[in-house]
């Protein structure tokens, strides 16, 4: 400590100083570790460093819930076309594949967004698996007793298992209407790419199909009613001007895509979309 | 003043940390209902020792709800069914005759059980001594009011300032996260202008040795609905915003 003190004043004694004081927590591993530490913590790369932490964890679940919550809002919009008529969705459908064309070919721009959201929702499912593994450790010994929750929600209690019916309910819809691999099991007519509508009236004219996107989209409201108020608390966005707006937004958000997704197969198993 | 009778209680007897534990069953034939909740388990060892038979274990202090010694999760809600109250300040009248009352220690992985309904909450301690101290002028007694800090802010810092350290948040989080508890601590000192010298490196270091003991907040809210000083989840979100600013300042500081 003299030597530091001796040279003060020079560009490396500060950050000596820094070393020694404010930061001999950043640099090197914590001790003393005690008996009842669940993990320990090791020097890595910054942005690694900020994930390891399960503060940071949920950053990244909120940073990449609020890129799938995008996406899903306008999935469910782009959708509605579906009311407009055969020509007006499958335009849609050919419009989403010519984003900025001329400027970058054909299908590009829907790839780029394609890898963002599987990137987004593969750190989701990463942050949520290992988040649930540090909170397994954290109460290895469960109560033996009946516990008696006060305000812990449905949603907010269900949301490993919506999200994973969830994430089922996605892969099956991509190999529904997107790849067509399940669209024309048991139906009448084939899966033609880019017949749009008249691809999603073959999916949901089986009634099993329509129960299955219904109920599939109601969890998926059940687990963005807790999640869209969530990311506002993990986000450190708290402030008594909005706080009263967070819960009203978080339902009207989950409201208005379950709303959206789930007269589709119900207006087509009405008979109101042909 | 009124009686209850006939009250059946399971309680969680445990040998030492490396027994398995299990719950036995006792009766109180008669307890005034302006008993205490602790006073009740006096009786109840009282009972105990006069049949030869070994004490229920458990944390007590003060008895006055302002030192977080004692804890008890009681019929599944930490400190019991009264809201903004410690199980010391939980009255029998609460319970009705012939009630059964389940008792039992917090369990998290970083409160290893002691004995009976005793935990050992030291993780809190190494959250505490992990945040360090905050730099203040010595000498001579400084004047009241020297650091003018407005009402709003002081009231904050106080509200935060309430807890108790008892764990209840702990206990009662679904994940046995403690960011109630380490937010109410950070964010007491991070409002005041005292605190602001060693904010940053204080909120990363707390922050990331509640990580090393605890599970992560899923924002269920059970902590603070089980909190005996009713401290608001908004100290939580405060905690993850400092966080952020202090992982990012820390950074641009050992770079100087």
């Amino acid at each position: 400590m003299a030597g530091v003190l001796s040279q003060r004043g020079s560009r490396t004694s500060v950050k000596a100083i820094l070393m020694a004081t404010t930061s001999s927590t950043l640099d090197s591993k914590r001790e003393p570790v005690t008996a009842t530490a669940i993990g320990t913590r090791r020097k890595r790369p910054f942005l690694l460093d900020l994930y390891s932490t399960a503060v940071g964890k949920k950053y990244v679940m909120a940073i990449s819930g609020i890129a799938m919550m995008g996406f899903v809002l306008f999935h469910m919009i782009g959708n509605l076309k579906m009311y407009m008529g055969e020509t007006a969705l499958n335009h849609y459908a050919e419009f989403l594949k010519e984003l900025l064309y001329p400027l970058a070919p054909k299908g590009v721009v829907l790839w780029i967004l394609r890898g963002g959201l599987i990137t987004m929702l593969l750190l989701h499912l990463h942050a949520a698996w290992s988040l649930t593994r540090l909170n397994r450790f954290a109460r290895a010994v469960k109560y033996q007793g009946p516990r008696d929750y006060q305000v812990a929600k449905f949603a907010s209690r269900t949301m490993r298992w919506t999200g994973i019916i969830v994430l089922s309910y996605l892969i099956w819809h991509i190999l529904d209407l997107t790849l067509g691999v399940v669209n024309t099991t048991g139906t009448n007519g084939e899966f033609v790419k880019g017949e749009v509508y008249q691809n999603v009236l073959n999916s949901l004219n089986r009634p099993v199909v329509a129960a299955f996107y219904v109920i599939a989209n109601v969890l998926l409201g059940i687990h963005l009613f807790h999640g869209a108020w969530s990311i506002f608390q993990s986000l450190g966005w708290n402030n008594p001007r909005f706080n009263t707006w967070r819960r009203g937004f978080a339902t009207a958000f989950a409201t208005i895509v379950v709303v959206g997704n789930v007269s589709f197969p119900i207006a087509v198993i009405a008979g109101i979309v042909k | 003043m009124s009686h209850l009778k006939n009250l059946k209680l399971k309680v969680w007897r445990q040998k030492g940390p490396a027994d398995s534990g299990r719950f036995e069953n006792y009766t109180i034939d008669e307890i005034s209902d302006e008993a205490s909740f602790l006073e009740m388990l006096d009786v109840l060892n009282e009972q105990l020792i006069s049949d030869n038979k070994e004490a229920v274990v458990f944390d007590h202090d003060c008895r006055e709800g302002i030192c977080g010694t004692c804890s008890l999760m009681i019929n599944g809600v930490a400190h019991g069914p009264q809201k903004a109250t410690t199980t010391c300040q939980l009255h029998m009248r609460t319970f009705k005759s012939g009630d059964t009352i389940v008792v039992e220690p917090w369990r998290a992985t970083a409160f290893p059980i002691i004995k009976d309904l005793m935990v050992d909450r030291g993780a809190f301690d190494r959250i505490i001594e992990s945040g360090g101290f905050i730099t203040a002028v010595t000498g001579g007694a400084p004047d009241a009011n020297l650091i003018p800090i407005p009402k709003p802010v002081a009231d904050a810092a106080m509200d935060s300032a309430a807890c108790i350290g008892c764990g209840a948040c702990v206990a009662a989080c679904p994940n046995g996260a403690a960011n109630l508890f380490t937010a109410a601590k950070i964010s007491h000192l991070n409002y005041l202008p005292q605190g602001q010298a060693e904010r940053h490196k204080r909120t990363e270091a707390m922050v990331e040795t509640m990580d090393e003991h605890f599970g992560s907040c899923t924002n269920h809210g059970e902590c603070s609905a089980a909190c005996p000083k009713e401290i608001s989840v908004d100290v939580i979100a405060l905690m993850n915003k400092d966080y952020r600013a202090s992982k990012f300042k820390n950074r641009k500081e050992l770079s100087r």
